[in-house]
């Protein structure tokens, strides 16, 4: 186990690194507007002193490491400043609005690990055969459109063609569930509403899976890819020779190496479907961090931009030591110290 | 050669998407001539002919102010496929020279080099992007700088990581004896082994970038009206579903057959040039 610990102190270690250069980047990219933000934010019918006074309480008028320097200091005490669009702390926010962006994520990812993986498995089956060739052109499809695209063929062809799930929002508005965590599903389990849950979950099917589905396309593909190479290895036959039954050596021989390679694509999606919230959300009316991210965007919000695009990356980061983790506990030559790559 | 065209004809899809990428950039390229209506790429206005659905008139139908749909389709594939290539005009050779320095000097240009590069790559693309764009006006001059400015990482990275392999080989070696400068071994050396995976993944990124682009103006962050763009087509569409259909479908439907096409042939000339990953 301490071979895991180490290699996830190192990870983290770089990854702090990296979090550290997000900063810098993205305030050094919120810095170069073309334009004052004060006179943005304020309009065109603000006076001059209502502008230099914004500027002051910005600190725009301070040379740039300066004010990198206060960020940083009001990071450290958990703040991010305050937004110009909303006139709330920006923490709060992003509190706000991503819990259902993330619900939204997790529920893409269920779907990409439960549908994708399985799908390569039986196309390595049949390789060469006919589903073998859909699942191959149905990847190659899922990440041909951007999420957007997927978003409204799906709502066409299953809200409106087809009447089977909702058209827009979380939740049906005849349920009431108390905000205790912000993530309506753990509001719905710790209040006992299992109606209320089940609504949520019929809402979140539709875009969860114009979400997952350039990932499930991808994590299919490189399951399939990595199970055909599995089982011409050696240990294969030698487990075939010893009579282990075919769904053994399936599950335990060479499903268990093939998932490492999957694994890391699947966080690496992570990130795209970060980014692709944004679209599903705009098409789905999900109240997540959608519309605030374009409407600070618009409105050159710095502070909501920099907080925004920190907690994103932090979160992606995070996502990708959780791989890491799981890619150690996998395999066992990391688990036992005896890898160093 | 010959083995390359065996490898085409033995799969269908290949061809497929030769012929889908043959038909994108065609009707990009002749858009003038096959446009009905070359002159609703613009601002024209025709409310007699408004939100039409597909007709023999209309292809494709009319817009919310009575502009062909097929027109500006046309003209919004000429846009994209421009900016995909200036796109990659600029992010390649950044991101090839980043990635060859970092790997063939090693040390602490490599460490300074690749932990920027992870810098870029750890903002998820789209978002990253988005920052950028939002800084900036959006147009389409500064949407082709967001863009870039996100996808050079992608190459350094692969070239990086070609490079720690080649400088390992024997012709490399040779050419270092010999005294060769470090600007020839690295360019005329290593990077022409390196062309046939980059060449691979600019095929693939094409459509990617499209992809991208149009989910930056879809977000109302890229191309702004009147100039035709797929992604805002859909985004002014999508408000009007289910019943104008024609709005959301047909431009959604344009940007899944360039980037499938793109993909069909990525995918081909991989197995081409041996460039499996």
């Amino acid at each position: 186990m301490s071979a895991v610990l180490k290699l996830l102190a190192g990870r983290l270690a770089i990854s702090l690194l990296v979090l550290a250069g997000v900063s810098m980047l993205i305030f050094a990219i919120a810095r170069v507007i073309p334009g004052d933000p004060a006179r943005i934010a304020l309009g065109p019918n603000a006076t001059p002193e209502q502008v230099e006074k914004l500027r002051q309480e910005l600190r725009l008028d301070q040379p740039i490491w300066l004010q990198y320097g206060h960020f940083l200091s009001d990071l450290s005490r958990g703040e991010l400043g305050t937004s110009l669009y909303t006139n709330r702390p920006v923490t709060r926010d992003i509190a706000q609005f991503l819990p259902a962006t993330l619900e939204l994520i997790l529920a893409a990812g269920i779907l990409m690990i439960c549908i994708g993986l399985p799908l390569g498995i039986v196309a390595a089956k049949n390789e060469g055969g006919f589903i073998d060739n859909l699942v191959r052109v149905v990847s190659l499809l899922g990440v041909s459109a951007p999420s957007f695209v997927w978003a409204v063929i799906l709502m066409i062809l299953f809200a409106f063609f087809l009447p089977l799930f909702p058209i827009a929002g979380r939740i049906g508005t005849q349920f009431d569930v108390p905000q205790i965590t912000g993530f309506l599903f753990v509001d719905c389990l710790l209040t006992g509403k299992l109606d209320a849950l089940a609504d949520a979950l019929w809402h979140v099917a539709l875009p969860a899976f114009a979400l997952a589905l350039s990932g499930i396309g991808q994590a299919a593909r490189l399951t399939r890819a990595n199970m055909v190479e599995t089982y011409r290895r050696p240990h294969i036959e030698m487990a075939r020779s010893y009579g282990f039954p075919e769904w053994r050596i399936a599950r335990k021989y060479a499903f268990r190496p093939s998932l490492i390679p999957s694994l890391t694509i699947i966080g690496l999606d992570f990130a795209a479907m970060l980014g692709n919230a944004f679209l599903v959300e705009a098409i789905f009316a999900w109240p997540g961090l959608s519309r605030y991210g374009v409407a600070v965007i618009l409105r050159k919000d710095l502070n909501a931009i920099v907080g925004t695009v920190l907690i994103i990356s932090a979160a992606f980061l995070v996502a990708n030591l959780i791989v890491d983790l799981l890619i150690a506990l996998i395999n066992p030559r990391i688990r036992h110290g005896r890898d160093r790559s | 050669m010959n083995r390359a065209v065996q490898i085409i004809l033995s799969r269908p899809l290949s061809i497929a998407g030769a012929v889908l990428i043959a038909v994108v950039v065609l009707s990009a390229a002749m858009a003038d001539l096959l446009a009905p209506f070359p002159d609703h790429r613009g601002t024209v206005v025709d409310f007699s002919n408004f939100n039409q659905p597909p007709s023999r008139q209309n292809l494709m139908g009319t817009d919310l102010v009575g502009r062909d749909l097929f027109s500006r389709i046309l003209y919004a594939y000429r846009l994209s496929l421009i900016l995909g290539a200036v796109v990659l005009a600029l992010a390649v050779p950044v991101g090839v020279t980043v990635g060859l320095v970092a790997g063939y000097f090693g040390g602490w240009v490599r460490f300074v080099l690749m932990r920027t590069t992870d810098v870029f790559l750890s903002i998820p693309p789209l978002v990253l992007a988005m920052s950028i764009m939002g800084v900036l006006e959006p147009t389409l001059t500064n949407g082709m700088i967001a863009v870039t400015v996100m996808w050079w990482p992608w190459y350094s990275r692969l070239v990086h990581n070609l490079t720690l392999a080649e400088r390992e080989e024997g012709y490399v070696l040779a050419a270092e004896i010999i005294g060769a400068s470090r600007f020839h071994v690295m360019f005329r050396e290593i990077l022409p082994n390196c062309v046939p995976a980059i060449l691979t993944k600019m095929t693939l990124d094409l459509g990617f970038v499209i992809l991208i682009a149009s989910s930056l103006s879809f977000l109302g962050l890229g191309v702004q009206p009147p100039t035709p763009d797929l992604g805002s087509m859909v985004a002014e569409g999508a408000q009007y579903l289910p019943d104008s259909w024609w709005l959301t479908v047909f431009p959604g439907l344009a940007i899944l057959v360039a980037v499938f096409g793109f993909n069909l042939l990525g995918d081909a000339l991989r197995e081409i040039l041996g460039t499996e990953q």
